[in-house]
């Protein structure tokens, strides 16, 4: 899987993603991610557009930065989902928990803005 | 067709080659990516579980028939239905969520069909996905 870090609206962190987060790839996936929530504010969105594999060990690993983020008032949201993704999403029940949104714009809304973090 | 591997997920990338290989052509890309899901989470619970002392051996054996692609997964580690576990509840929030079952839950769904049997002091696990 390859990563790119963009820097978002507010200082969020949005990470690109492209190609296949199985479970050879989602510990590094997981580490790389981690990372950087904790060198920034928690505040994280994930552009899955480029994304055409996810399996349970990929889900696992969302669920962890999910909750990363929880417990430092951040958050998490995905865009972008498309085929087995969005598939597999829906089966795990996911979006109950993790916003999903069709752009990366639309994520950036979503999240805490860098004054309630603040505060 | 049949081959057998050590059972570690080094080997992974080479069951998928051999099973997708198997089905090319047969499949649209939808289901292609269902059996691939399938393949990954039951080589994946395989390898962590089956074993009291890893590794063991894995055998998978693809069979074709007329309207469907047959894929059975034989080791001889610990016996272990893993259809026998209740379905993790996906409607729970962040909190209250577990991390198990998942994977068998996304076989199940995506799966025409999940069949395990113990034989001969084996688990023989077999999936099938409907061609086209």
């Amino acid at each position: 899987m390859e990563i790119s870090f963009e820097q978002g609206f507010q200082g969020a962190v949005v990470a690109r993603l492209r190609g296949r987060l199985d479970a050879l790839e989602a510990p590094t996936f997981e580490g790389l991610l981690a990372q950087r929530m904790d060198d920034g504010d928690g505040r994280l969105v994930l552009d899955f557009s480029a994304v055409d594999y996810i399996s349970s060990a990929g889900l696992r690993s969302l669920l962890a930065l999910a909750r990363r983020a929880r417990a430092r008032e951040g958050g998490v949201v995905v865009c972008a989902l498309t085929g087995m993704v969005r598939e597999v999403f829906d089966v795990a029940g996911f979006q109950s928990f993790l916003p999903v949104t069709e752009t990366v714009a639309e994520a950036e809304a979503l999240l805490p803005s860098e004054d309630d973090i603040k505060s | 067709m049949e081959r057998t591997w050590s059972a570690t997920l080094d080997h992974m990338e080479d069951m998928r080659q051999f099973i997708l290989g198997a089905a090319e052509g047969k499949l649209s890309p939808r289901r292609e990516a269902h059996l691939d899901l399938a393949v990954e989470e039951i080589v994946v619970n395989i390898c962590s579980y089956a074993y009291e002392i890893p590794p063991g051996e894995i055998t998978v054996r693809v069979e074709e028939t007329e309207d469907s692609l047959g894929v059975e997964f034989i080791d001889n580690g610990v016996p272990f239905d893993p259809l026998a576990a209740e379905e993790p509840d996906v409607t729970r929030p962040l909190a209250d969520r577990d991390q198990g079952g998942l994977g068998i839950l996304l076989v199940r769904r995506v799966m025409d069909e999940v069949h395990y049997r113990r034989e001969g002091g084996r688990n023989c696990l077999r999936i099938a996905v409907k061609k086209g």
